[in-house]
Order: structure tokens, then sequence, then C-alpha cells
């Protein structure tokens, strides 16, 4: 019996002692009708040695193609220290740290993941993270609405620049709750807000800007960040941490800086796996540290007044406030954050620099090379970080495909978000000069 | 506590084998840029894995210790899981990578959809939200979509017994809906006088969890379906005692209209120190057009089948994406590895066998004296003991024997949940643990009872044998430390 020790003396032991005579007999207070003889849909049992070889199999259909995507999740080298001490038992199969004294190692791992963060963000608190960095935004949104008390009219305004993913979750995330999300207008040159056209008196809740912006733009948000304060907003950024290393962090933009800063945590050290698990991180300015949703982790005291951790605040939780709670999450992504603070821990601020600036380094070369073929150009004027938006000639659905036959994910098609044919390219560090030039070479025969 | 990484910084130190060489090609103009360093680590590859190497060894864990958390279902977690989840193809694919290079992953996904159906009795799976909470607020945000659908637009209140769990009236609240909260009869089941008191034009829905968090199984569950499709409400399903029934009964034969499962609980991922979770929710035919997207779907072509994604064209009344992408991915894998290695008869023995221990452990803990919260009934997976007599006459609390436990090398049960028990420790020990470890278990419950009873014995102070001491929680709160100042 795969994961059950029950001998079959074990199992009349104990039926003797609970006075059953089978264990069909525990069964008796679920009324007849209802019970099924059978599951159908299941099938048999496999061994491990059995599902090792079915799953290497399906993973080879998936093969290891030469990745260009970017568009919200990045290809990091992530070094084998992180995965291996994160999936250790003691890690990987804890529960969440509610018994503080049996669990001061992921309570402190939490404690200086909360301070490497809010040193990247460069804002003052830090929660134990959320689901992923989408529905961080839907949080971030309600929380704007909670903290900016003075505001009611739930509207969010979003740069054109946030992710239209992040748009689609934070609605049918917040949208039930009164929010509004509206878009603000795009200058169709740079990609980014349109400044002269930034609308006057609706009196948003909020304003969400994102750096680099989806298309890979960098946005002037001290300027929009300014703009949101003068209109009684709270400005929310969004950014890629890895980023952060080396752009301007969200606790500086403007005069005053974001009240919160929220993004996707899996450029640090978390495999791309197909969309997760992930984990959303978010900081904000110390005075709203109350309206945060999620764990937090604080240092006090025991008994003997020796430092330790525990998670605090949980009276803005719902295991405590039930139907009054600052949200419903009662997870974070643990796991995740453990790796992400092993990530960040061996890598340091120079570390990660040099891997964002390796990564803004590869994408100029590989731009540089595709907007020398004829009928590919850049999308938007302007600097990027480590992802460029390209418009190519004609449809690019059939040139990916083409790519992808050769073993290279050539991008991620733009086009329905952009209006017209273009495609969003990126490379990060993990991409070698001949591993771009591959890429350059298939897209010209592609273009050809 | 240990020194923190931080601390352990030497100005200039880092592990020099992880990152890329230094790299000064750049267009990015310098108002962009920080100025600042961020204060991260400095520290040598050795140093970060020994750091985090002893911190997780003060970590209790299901690898190191029995963990009978109720409601929690903390049972083992197959080391293969893990190993095939991350395979290099499965953890390096991309998201938005093409579903040609996909199709391995993508038939996992859609045979863990129809094995999900199966063994619950719904009609569709999605397979995207990314915890149990987030679960159940897709399943009420299908409820409501159903109800405005029809153009039953007055529905919005949600119906929670006092039992629930607390993320319950929370997702109520942020879907938007109004919370009626019933109360529970003597015997464990939901009181039907109050149920049918709140019925009524505007009932969205009622939120259950069978077995409920008491550990009972609610008998009455047809008569409940009946009375709130009668009043034109839905029945949502809180998974979380999934592993109570599995192979039993399915929520799709009780008339639940939506439900949600804790894939880190029933099907064994990971709990991860707090998360990542995962929340599949499954549907019966009314709600199958408000799925949250993307969903798999699978193809006939000429030479077989090709697996591909549901998004909005397909699924145009769905509630829309929880997640940036397409859930926590990897945690399906690993709950995928977990059914088929357990097949259609380890499923059916899940429930078997967590209910075996759980009445086993409850009779030997009765039978040694301590109170039963609802004696007349049967344990499901999980049981509630009450040590209100205890705390009154000698001082042993709830809190006190969860401390005292973990002297003895065992995490504590649940404590003080369900809020509707005094003193209370919901015990649930999962299938996977030998009778000798509940014996075990057993013999440190009735020792720190006894010494308390006999002895005069006080936890107050208790743990001792922890890295650290019981932690000062009003200070934690009021003089808020929650990141590193050097």
């Amino acid at each position: 019996m795969p994961f059950i020790p029950h001998t079959e003396k074990d199992t009349r032991e104990m039926l003797a002692a609970i006075g059953a005579d089978s264990i069909e007999d525990l069964f008796d207070e679920i009324p007849a009708a209802l019970r099924i003889d059978h599951l159908h849909g299941v099938p048999e049992a496999l061994s491990e040695m059995e599902i090792s070889r079915l799953m290497r199999e399906r993973a080879h259909m998936d093969g290891s193609p030469m990745c260009f995507i970017g568009a919200g999740a990045y290809e990091h080298h992530i070094p084998t220290a992180v995965w291996d001490i994160a999936t250790r038992g003691e890690f990987y199969s804890a529960y969440t740290p509610y018994q503080a004294e049996a669990s001061q190692g992921t309570l402190q791992t939490i404690y200086e993941y909360q301070t490497m963060i809010t040193e990247l963000t460069g804002l003052d608190v830090s929660n134990a993270s959320l689901y992923d960095g989408a529905s961080g935004l839907a949080e971030a949104a309600l929380m704007a609405v909670r903290a900016n008390r003075k505001v009611k009219s739930g509207l969010v305004l979003l740069a054109p620049g946030v992710n239209p993913v992040y748009e689609h979750v934070a609605e049918a995330i917040a949208g039930s709750q009164g929010l509004k999300f509206e878009w603000l207008p795009v200058d169709a040159v740079t990609g980014n807000v349109a400044f002269d056209q930034l609308p006057e008196g609706q009196e948003p809740v909020a304003v969400v800007m994102q750096q680099p912006t989806f298309p890979g733009t960098l946005e002037d948000v001290d300027r929009l960040t300014d703009w949101a304060h003068e209109q009684g907003a709270f400005a929310i950024g969004i950014a890629n941490p890895m980023s952060l290393a080396i752009l301007k962090a969200p606790g500086h933009w403007g005069e005053l800086g974001v009240d919160i800063a929220c993004g996707e945590g899996q450029p640090l050290g978390v495999p791309l796996s197909s969309g997760g698990p992930y984990f959303g991180y978010m900081t904000c300015k110390q005075k709203h540290v109350r309206q945060m949703p999620g764990r937090i982790v604080g240092r006090t005291t025991d008994l003997d007044g020796n430092p330790g951790f525990a998670l605090t605040l949980q009276a803005r939780e719902q295991h405590i406030r039930r139907s009054k709670a600052t949200s419903n999450i009662c997870t974070n992504q643990g796991l995740m954050v453990t790796a992400a603070t092993i990530y960040m821990s061996l890598l340091g601020a120079e570390g990660i620099a040099r891997v964002a600036q390796m990564s803004h380094a590869n994408t100029t070369r590989l731009v540089d090379g595709l907007c020398a073929i004829d009928g590919i150009e850049r999308l938007y004027e302007g600097p990027y970080f480590h992802e460029v938006a390209l418009k190519l000639d004609r449809p690019v659905a059939p040139v990916l495909e083409t790519l992808a036959s050769k073993g290279i994910l050539g991008g991620y098609d733009l086009t329905a978000d952009a209006g017209c044919d273009a495609v969003l390219i990126c490379a990060t560090e993990t991409k070698t000069g001949t591993d771009i030039d591959a890429c350059i070479a298939a897209y010209a025969e592609a273009m050809s | 506590m240990s020194e923190l990484i931080f601390e352990k910084s030497r100005g200039g130190r880092r592990a020099f084998a992880q990152a890329p060489g230094d790299d000064h090609i750049t267009s990015i103009p310098e108002q962009f840029l920080r100025s600042d360093k961020p204060r991260l680590p400095e520290a040598s590859e050795l140093q970060t894995v020994r750091h985090y190497t002893r911190l997780s060894q003060k970590n209790f864990s299901i690898d190191t210790q029995f963990y009978p958390l109720g409601s929690c279902t903390m049972k083992y977690n197959p080391r293969a899981c893990n190993a095939l989840a991350l395979l290099p193809e499965f953890a390096g694919r991309h998201p938005l990578g093409p579903v040609s290079h996909g199709q391995g992953f993508l038939t996992c996904m859609y045979e863990l959809q129809e094995m999900l159906k199966d063994v619950t009795g719904m009609k569709g799976v999605s397979l995207t939200p990314m915890a149990g909470a987030q679960g159940e607020l897709a399943g009420v945000a299908m409820i409501k979509a159903y109800h405005e659908s029809r153009g039953d637009t007055e529905r919005d209140e949600i119906i929670v017994p006092d039992a629930a769990h607390g993320t319950n009236p929370a997702t109520a609240t942020m879907c938007g809906c109004v919370v009626k909260e019933i109360p529970t009869g003597p015997d464990g089941d939901v009181d039907m006088d109050a149920l049918k008191a709140v019925l009524g034009p505007k009932t969205a829905g009622i939120m259950l969890t069978n077995p409920s968090t008491l550990g009972v199984f609610e008998r009455h569950i047809k008569d409940i379906a009946d009375m709130v499709h009668d009043a034109g409400g839905l029945l949502y399903y809180d998974g979380a005692n999934l592993n109570a029934i599995l192979g039993k009964v399915r929520p799709g034969d009780m008339d639940f209209d939506v439900i949600h499962m804790n894939l880190h609980k029933t099907f064994s991922t990971p709990h991860g120190g707090g998360g990542p979770g995962s929340g599949a929710v499954g549907v019966n035919k009314r709600l199958l057009p408000f799925m949250p997207i993307p969903v798999v779907t699978q193809k006939e072509v000429d030479d077989g089948v090709v697996y591909d994604w549901a998004q909005e064209e397909d699924l145009p009344q769905s509630i829309g994406r929880l997640s940036g992408f397409m859930g926590n991915s990897g945690v399906l894998l690993r709950a995928y590895v977990y059914m088929r290695m357990l097949g259609r008869d380890g499923m059916e023995r899940v429930a078997e066998y967590a209910t075996l221990n759980a009445n086993y452990l409850m009779a030997r803990l009765r039978d040694a004296g301590f109170e039963l919260a609802f004696p007349e009934r049967r344990a499901s997976h999980e049981f509630i003991v009450t040590l209100k007599h205890e705390a009154k006459e000698f001082q042993l609390t709830a809190m006190d024997v969860a401390k005292a436990l973990l002297d003895r090398n065992f995490h504590a049960p649940t404590t003080y949940f369900p809020l509707l028990v005094p003193e209370c420790l919901l015990i649930e020990p999962t299938e996977t643990e030998s009778k000798e470890t509940l014996d075990n278990f057993m013999a440190a419950m009735i020792d720190i009872a006894k010494a308390a009873r006999d002895d005069g014995v006080q936890y107050k102070e208790a743990p001792y044998t922890m890295p650290v001491r019981r932690l000062d929680d009003v200070k934690a709160a009021r003089e808020l430390d929650l990141r590193y100042q050097k």
C-alpha cells in the first residue's frame, strides 16, 4: 500500500481498540445512498520506477528549446544550492510557522527575506509574500482603497506599461469589491504614458505604473509618481526585482516614492516551471503596514529575553478577523521565498547587478542584430532594460513557428496587445554570443 | 536565534561562481538608475549554504516529526513528486512557450483534471487557483456570475456555519457578499432550523466543509442541499477535509455545485513552510461556463490528440484569470505524480487509513480520560479533544499541551480552532503515520496531563528544548521589528 505503513496486525489491533469490525464500519455515518463503490477515472497505481519513466518521457516531449521569451517570467541561472537547500525536508514539509518555537528556521528566513526585498524596493516594510505578481496587484489595489481612506471613487488608473494580464487578474479578484480599473492614455511613439493627455479631476484612489514596462521600455516613473500624488492617489509601483539591482528603487520614485510596491518575484531563483509556483512580493511605507495583506514576520524576544521570530499583526488576518480581514489570503509562497532568500544571499547586490547588467547587454546585442534585418524595427523609441518590442513587416505567428521548429522560442507574440505585428524579445544572462547569433540567423532566414 | 545572514556579511564577499562577468554595455540613462547599493548579504557560498541549512534544522517538519495538525493534512510528501516536477524540461519550460513544446506538460495537466473530476464527481475542473483561499474566491465568484447571468441580481448573501474556516467568511466579503453565520447543533451537525431561517430570495449560496472542521460528517447533507437549492441558492464545498472521504463519497454526489480542493493537503504537495498551496476548483454542469481560465483541453487530430489551452474566447462567461499564467503549475505536477503513484486503489485507501488512524487515536485518548468534543460521533480523519475541565481544575490549557508536546518532539495539534469548542485540540494524524507513532503520541499526551494533574506540573513556560522559549507576541506587534537595520 503506497505510503501507508499499516500491517494487517496493526489494522486488527486498531479496529479492536476502536470497537469496530472493519474499516468500512468507520464510515457508517455517511448515508448509504451517497457512497460510491469504486473510482473509475483513475488508472492503476504506478511504482516510482514506472512513474519516473513516464515523466521523463513527457519531459522529453517538451524538450529544452532556447528561450528568448520574457513577458513576465524570466530564465536566469539558479545556483544549485538554492533548491538543494529549499527542498530539504525541514523547509519543504513544514507548515505555516504558527508554532513559532518549532519554526524559527522558516521565520528567520522570512525575516531575512523581508529585509532583502525592502532593500531592493527602497521601502520600509514587506510582507512574507503573496501568490504571484499578478494577484499581488489586486491585493495592492485593495490595500490602497483601505489605506487611502479620503478617496471614495474606487478608481484605479493603470499606466499603459502595466502587464495586461495583471489588469485582467486584478479585475477578476478585486472587481466585485467596487474597484474600477482604467487605462491611462499611451504615447504611440514611446509606448509609455502620454503625459500631455493625462486626465484631471478623476480622483483616483491609486495610480499603478510598471518599470520596466510590459513592452520593455523605461517609463518616467518619477513624473508619474508625482502626478499620482498630486491627484490625491496612492502610487503603486510594479517592478522586476532583478532590475532593481541597477534601476531606481520604487521607494525613491518622484519626490515621495511610491506608497506600495509589488511584483513578480520569480526572477530571484525560481524556475520558470510553466508559470508557477512563483511568488508576489509586496512592500510599502511604514505607516500603511496595518493595511497590508498576508503574513508578516517580526523579531521579538522570548521568556529569557533572547531574540526570536514570530508571525505578527495577525489581527489583520482571516483566521482572527474572519469576514473583516484585510484579505482572505492564508498562505504565502513560503518555499519560493526560501529559495529567493538563498538566491539573494548567494548573489548579493553585486551579483544581481551583474545578472541585470548582462541581461541588458545581451538584449542590446540581440536587438541590434535583429534590427539589421529587413522588415524588423523597434516598435517604440527610447531606453529599455532587458526586453524590447519589435515590429515585423509580416504576421508574427508563422515566424515564431518556424523558429520553434528549430528549437528557438523567438519571443512573445505581442500582436494582440500592440495592435500591429509585433514580438517581445528578451535575452537574459543565460544566453551566450553563439545563442544570440543563432537567434538572429534564424530570424534572418524566416524573414527572407 | 542564529546570527542573521547580514551580520555574517563582509564587504566584497560573495559566491563568485554564481554571477556572470561584468558587462558594461549600457544605454540606460542616468535618471533611471539607482544611486545607492541595496544592502544585501555579502557572503560566500559555503557561508550561505551553512546558514540556511542550520536554519532549516530549527524547523519541525513532516520529514522529521509527527505533525498532527488538524485541518492541515500533514501527510508524507513523496520525494519522487518533487524530483519529477523539477526535471529540467519541466522546470525550464516557459509558461508562454508554444503548445508544440508543451505536450508533455499539458498531457499531465489534462489527466490531472480528469482524475480530479472522477474523485470529486464534478463535471469540470480548473487547476488555476493558487491556494485554497483563491479556490474559494473563484467558487463564490462563479456562484455570483451564475445568478447574474440569469438576471437574479439580488442574491448577495453567503451562508457560513460558525465552525467554518476563517477563509470562508473572508472570501465571501472579498466577493462583495454579505455573510450570514449559522450555528452548529450540539451533535456537530448544522442547525437546520437556523438554516431554514436565513434562506430566502437573497441567498446566493452556502459554504460547507464536509466532514466539518469539527471532525464529523454532516449527516443531513442531502436535506441541506435540497433546502438551499429550493431557495435558489448554490452549494459550495470547501475541500479542506477531502482526505476524509476520498474514494468513499464525492462532493458531486452530495449535490455540491462548486468545490475547491487543497492539493497541498489531500494530494500531498508540500506545505513549504506556508505555501505554495494549490486550490483547483471543480464545478457541476451549470457552472461549467464560468470556470476560471486557462483550462487544458484535448482535441482530436489526424494522428492522435493535441492538448491546448482554453482561453477567453473559448469560455466567454469565465470569471477570468486569477494568476499571471496558469496557477502553481509545478505544484500541479507534484499532485499528478502523487495521484498516479497511488492509483485507483490507493486513492480509496487514503480515506480508509486516515479515518482508521483518527478513530484509533480518538478511542485511545478517550480511554485515557481525555474528553472528546463529540463523544457520540465517529471521527472522520480528525477529531477534537477539549481540555475545558483540565483548564479549570489544574490550569492545563490547550496552549500548554501544545507547547509541552513540542518538548516531547511532537508538533502540536491545531489549537483553539474551531472557535466554538473551548480549550480544544484538533488532531489529524493522516494515513501515512504508523501505529507506533500514534501510540507514542498518545503516551506523551497522557504523560503531560498526568504530570499536571498528579504532580502539579505547570507548562506555562514550556517549551524548554526548542531553539527559543515562548515568544512575546504582544511586543512583536507593539514594537514592530520587521527587518534588519544596521
